[in-house]
């Protein structure tokens, strides 16, 4: 099959491309940018007039339930929503029951996923057996089954020397091990910023120290070993200086944000609102600044979606016992073109952080449209704007404190290996 | 964003949840409403039949002896017909969820749920959830969720207040004690400020403080000598037994040393002040007994205030 998209607007920030030109697809790899390959004959044609052409998007944090959490969400169902929103790969945090802990659930996944021949599916290895925080997992051996890095997810691992040896037999593999800064201790029992809105609605509160505290611990044992950490889900306007300084240091770290983060803050709780019950909780105005800023600058590196399905039931519950969490894998592009709306940051300047950057991070041989490089391409309407609304999610889980908003961005075609996987458009003959 | 609940679309009570962003006039309204019904208390037939045939449950998921009595015994002065629910974990513990129970309940004809919950938040979403199904003709009031809002209380310390001193614009008020898990403070807070009280004080350690709690319009007092000076009125928070000793407070002693209020330090305050409590007390932890029972304690006549006081946004939001 070779396909031609024509007349689109090309981003590709890896190559530093943004230009009208025709994609050519074949043998679901990029053939050629703008004129057609010696000898190249169309069978499919797309017109991508007014479209925007951008390499798949990379989410570096979608949780999709399996294994244990299937009443939530299941594989079909979160693969369906990640190609509706333009992501082509993606990478699941190893949260699941039971956690990624042992090869055999790693190979599962990968094959499972691989059937349904959807987005690509890169696990996160859990750093230790259960996520229970006291024995390493055989990393080498999840390793070689498909980790492409490990963590501990949300769950808090409050024993700093295991946290170290963690770090170092991670790093022994060759892998990132990717963190979540937050102290067990200041964090415990806390549902929201410890500010304004946690004190007027009386709920037990994070203070930003959690992070800052957390941070200056992970920086120290990096320059006791050198190892590579990833920080996930930045929060707060002082943990993003600390990132900042810690870069210029020379330490060897990269960071994300979810996407959330940056439109949203504990005034958005409202009375009550548990969709915006999130870890780690929405911060004050001043901290969602510092994150769009650092976002800016390059002190972050990545967005991602956190894409987290939660069931009705597990939400309509008082605040503080209903689940954490938000979909957002139909979301990740819409919210991130809007953050680069309102900073006036450029299509490729945002896209990187989705594409380009996420590939660099976990590894991928994808995140750009370089010839011989995999077909996994979105094609999206930016001018398109639509109101969030829980019946225009493909994800299992409806639950988004965005619904009612209006955002840009609209995506018309997913392929993923040269073959159009969805999107809203039916697929056009042959013109 | 959630909008809160408690307002229909008129501007109306038609839940009390929080007295925060309670309009002064609808606060006034319910204090002069509560007037008239603390004379019914002091007469020999006490009942009114505003509430006749209509089913209150008393829907307590935290022990509260007390609170509910008091709404008891409001409902039953209205003439409602009064079920009490003391789900504690029993409920939970077979996996209904609180909105199951509420269904439930509603699908028995409940007129008004009292709801007292561990767990801020809770009656907004038991209102949210009705407003949602329509089911406008069910009241909520809020008995206590959490560390959120105790609106009743915070009213019947309004009414104590205008009671004793007529006019809240020249006022000096102290809230002393565990501020940080507070409901009663949140809830007193928001009434003052909102009738115009002119200076709301906090006094308590640091650990008993609440983040940012200025912002709520309150001045803070580590030092209760400092705090008490020309108050006209002083509001004595309880402190849990299990706060007592820990990792926010070392000993109750230590607590009473510094922040229990005696006859001396009272002394600091206006002659005319008067002393208020929500009780339960914890008599020589956070009040010496020689207050307690003084001459400027109002502490029991804030028990019969709270009767009527109940009475009153009983009737109002089951007419609205």
């Amino acid at each position: 099959m070779k396909i031609e998209i024509k007349n689109g607007r090309l981003i590709d920030p890896a190559q530093g491309i943004d230009r009208v030109a025709s994609l050519f697809i074949a043998a679901g790899k990029i053939s050629a940018i703008g004129t057609a390959p010696p000898g190249w004959q169309t069978h499919r044609a797309i017109d991508a007039r007014g479209l925007v052409l951008s390499p798949g998007l990379i989410d570096c944090s979608a949780r999709l339930r399996e294994p244990g959490f299937e009443y939530k969400a299941t594989l079909e169902s979160e693969l369906e929503a990640a190609v509706a929103g333009g992501v082509t790969s993606l990478a699941c945090p190893p949260d699941t029951d039971p956690p990624l802990d042992e090869p055999g659930l790693v190979e599962m996944l990968k094959h499972r996923a691989r059937l349904l021949n959807r987005a690509h599916v890169y696990p996160i290895g859990a750093l230790t057996v259960g996520l229970a925080g006291t024995t390493l997992t055989e990393m080498g051996e999840l390793a070689e089954a498909g980790c492409v890095a490990f963590s501990h997810a949300d769950v808090p691992l409050a024993d700093t020397q295991l946290l170290l040896r963690a770090m170092q037999y991670a790093a022994t593999f060759g892998h990132r091990v990717w963190l979540r800064p937050q102290d067990p201790h200041l964090s415990k029992g806390g549902v929201a910023h410890d500010g304004e809105v946690a004190t007027r609605l009386g709920l037990p509160a994070i203070p930003a120290a959690a992070e800052t505290i957390a941070l200056a611990t992970i920086f120290t044992l990096i320059r006791e070993t050198s190892v590579s950490v990833h920080l996930c889900r930045l929060s707060t306007a002082e943990g993003v200086a600390m990132v900042r300084a810690a870069k210029q240091e020379g330490l060897p770290i990269t960071c994300d944000v979810a996407v959330h983060h940056l439109h949203l803050s504990e005034v958005d709780i409202g009375w009550f609102d548990a969709q915006a019950h999130v870890m780690p909780p929405f911060r004050s105005p001043r901290d969602r600044a510092a994150l769009r800023a650092g976002l800016t600058d390059g002190t972050i590196d990545v967005i991602c979606s956190d894409h987290t399905p939660v069931d009705d039931d597990s939400k309509q519950l008082p605040f503080a016992e209903a689940e954490v969490g938000v979909t957002g894998l139909e979301l990740l592009l819409p919210l991130t073109l809007k953050w680069a709306a309102e900073e006036r940051v450029g299509l490729p300047a945002a896209l990187a952080k989705i594409t380009r950057a996420p590939a660099a991070l976990l590894g991928l041989h994808g995140g750009t449209l370089a010839i011989g490089h995999p077909a996994d391409v979105c094609i999206f309407d930016p001018a398109a704007h639509w109101v969030v609304d829980r019946s225009s999610l493909k994800s299992q889980g409806k639950n988004t404190p965005f619904v009612g908003l209006e955002v840009p961005g609209r995506v018309k075609y997913t392929l993923i290996d040269g073959v159009v996987a969805g999107g809203l458009a039916p697929l056009p003959a042959n013109a | 964003m959630i909008r809160n609940p408690q307002l229909n679309a008129n501007g109306e009570l038609t839940h009390l949840l929080t007295l925060e962003g309670l309009p002064a006039d609808v606060i006034r309204h319910i204090l002069d409403t509560a007037e008239p019904f603390a004379s019914i208390s002091e007469r020999e037939v006490k009942k009114v039949p505003l509430l006749r045939g209509k089913a209150v449950f008393n829907l307590f998921f935290e022990n509260s002896t007390r609170t509910r009595t008091t709404f008891e015994i409001a409902a039953k002065r209205l003439s409602a017909d009064v079920i009490n629910l003391n789900i504690g974990v029993s409920s939970t513990s077979k996996g209904e969820t609180l909105l199951d129970t509420v269904d439930n309940l509603v699908a028995m004809n409940a007129d008004m749920f009292v709801v007292r919950h561990a767990q801020s938040g809770a009656p907004h979403l038991i209102a949210t959830h009705l407003n949602q199904h329509r089911q406008t003709h069910v009241h909520v009031v809020n008995a206590g969720d959490g560390r959120h809002a105790h609106p009743t209380q915070g009213l019947l310390d309004l009414y104590t207040i205008r009671h004793y001193k007529r006019e809240f614009t020249n006022l000096t008020v102290a809230i002393v004690g565990d501020v940080l898990h507070s409901r009663v403070a949140r809830s007193l807070i928001h009434g003052l400020t909102t009738l115009g009280t002119p200076e709301v004080r906090v006094i308590g350690p640091r650990t008993l403080m609440p983040t940012r709690v200025d912002a709520m319009g309150v001045r803070v007092f580590t030092d209760m000598s400092a705090g008490l000076a020309g108050c006209d009125v002083v509001v004595m928070l309880r402190l849990q037994s299990e706060r007592m000793k820990g990792t926010l407070l070392p000993s109750a002693g230590e607590y009473f040393k510094h922040y229990g209020l005696t006859p001396d330090k009272l002394a600091l305050a206006r002659p005319d002040v008067i002393v208020m409590h929500p009780g339960p007390m914890n008599r020589g932890v956070e009040i010496d007994s020689a207050v307690a029972d003084g001459e400027r304690s109002v502490i029991l006549p804030q028990v019969t205030f709270g009767i009527a006081v109940r009475m009153a946004v009983m009737s109002i939001i089951a007419g609205n």
